[in-house]
């Protein structure tokens, strides 16, 4: 078995195994961790939930007065 | 942008909006301008130092897209593509304005994300492992169903967080860009993308786990 994992660690590593970064070797032990320890399980689940929640935000467009001048200067276009 | 504009934009396709684009077509415009201005507006941010600047970037970035089309040669995505011109003109503006670029895409925050009273102590036998009563326990099925409310609260939380933490976070969760597109557009390494991505997750979640431990709390 790999050498346990502490869960302080886990949680700063828990943006590489998402984004796919990690070598092969910590990964087998991010796993194995995971698969023994509830808290870290639900701490990589709310993540997770977060970023789908953040998919779902609408962020800040321009404003309206910086549209109505864009548009303008669209129709002044030659 | 709302989902009916994203299905429109996107039935449209690349091919489509070129040729109306270069028919200086003003409702495909007038649909594609709110569709990735905020998308636009977080590239500029990473560049520029005030709001209002970063949307004279994105009024002069429209323009020179639509004015120089003709250049889009299909090899990459045509939001990438206006992206990257986006990007080129915030450098010029930043360049421009008396201060430096906005302070430290180039100096990663450090420290936990996660407050270290959560766990055990180095002596302990369990050193590092969450301490018990403290450890993230399941938000439920309920959490799982993203309420408005919760919309509201991550969005206003994202405003919140430093301003470099919240444009990585937005450009690649909210806007859906890979980290090496973000990083390509901030002039910064996909290393410091993902730190940046790091924290600002780590802050967002701890502001949901709020919202839902003081929901289960009244029940």
């Amino acid at each position: 078995m790999s050498d346990r994992l502490p869960c302080r660690d886990f949680v700063e590593l828990v943006t590489d195994y998402l984004e796919n970064t990690m070598d092969a070797t910590l990964r087998a032990r991010v796993e194995d961790h995971l698969a023994e320890c509830e808290g870290c399980s639900a701490y990589l689940a709310q993540i997770r939930l977060t970023i789908d929640v953040a998919g779902t935000v609408e962020d800040d467009d321009l404003s309206p007065q910086a549209w109505a001048e864009l548009r303008a200067a669209f129709r002044g276009l030659d | 942008m709302d989902p009916t504009t994203e299905q429109a934009v996107a039935a449209l396709g690349d091919v489509e909006l070129v040729r109306r684009l270069r028919d200086r077509d003003e409702r495909t415009f007038a649909l594609l301008v709110p569709a990735w201005s905020p998308v636009m507006l977080r590239v500029a941010l990473g560049h520029v130092s005030s709001r209002a600047t970063a949307e004279e970037v994105v009024q002069e970035t429209w323009l020179a897209v639509v004015r120089g089309i003709d250049g889009f040669e299909g090899r990459s995505a045509l939001r990438t593509w206006v992206l990257r011109i986006c990007a080129n003109v915030a450098r010029r503006r930043g360049v421009s304005e008396s201060r430096v670029r906005p302070v430290g895409l180039h100096r990663p925050d450090e420290g936990p994300t996660v407050d270290p009273g959560r766990f055990r102590p180095p002596d302990d036998p369990y050193a590092g492992g969450w301490v018990h009563g403290r450890a993230p326990v399941d938000w439920g099925p309920e959490a799982r169903a993203v309420t408005g409310e919760v919309r509201r609260r991550l969005t206003e939380a994202l405003h919140e967080l430093p301003a470099r933490q919240a444009h990585v976070v937005a450009l690649r969760d909210v806007h859906g860009l890979e980290s090496a597109e973000v990083a390509e557009l901030l002039d910064t390494t996909e290393g410091n993308v993902r730190v940046l991505l790091h924290r600002g997750r780590a802050a967002l979640r701890q502001r949901l786990e709020d919202y839902y431990r003081a929901e289960v709390g009244e029940r």
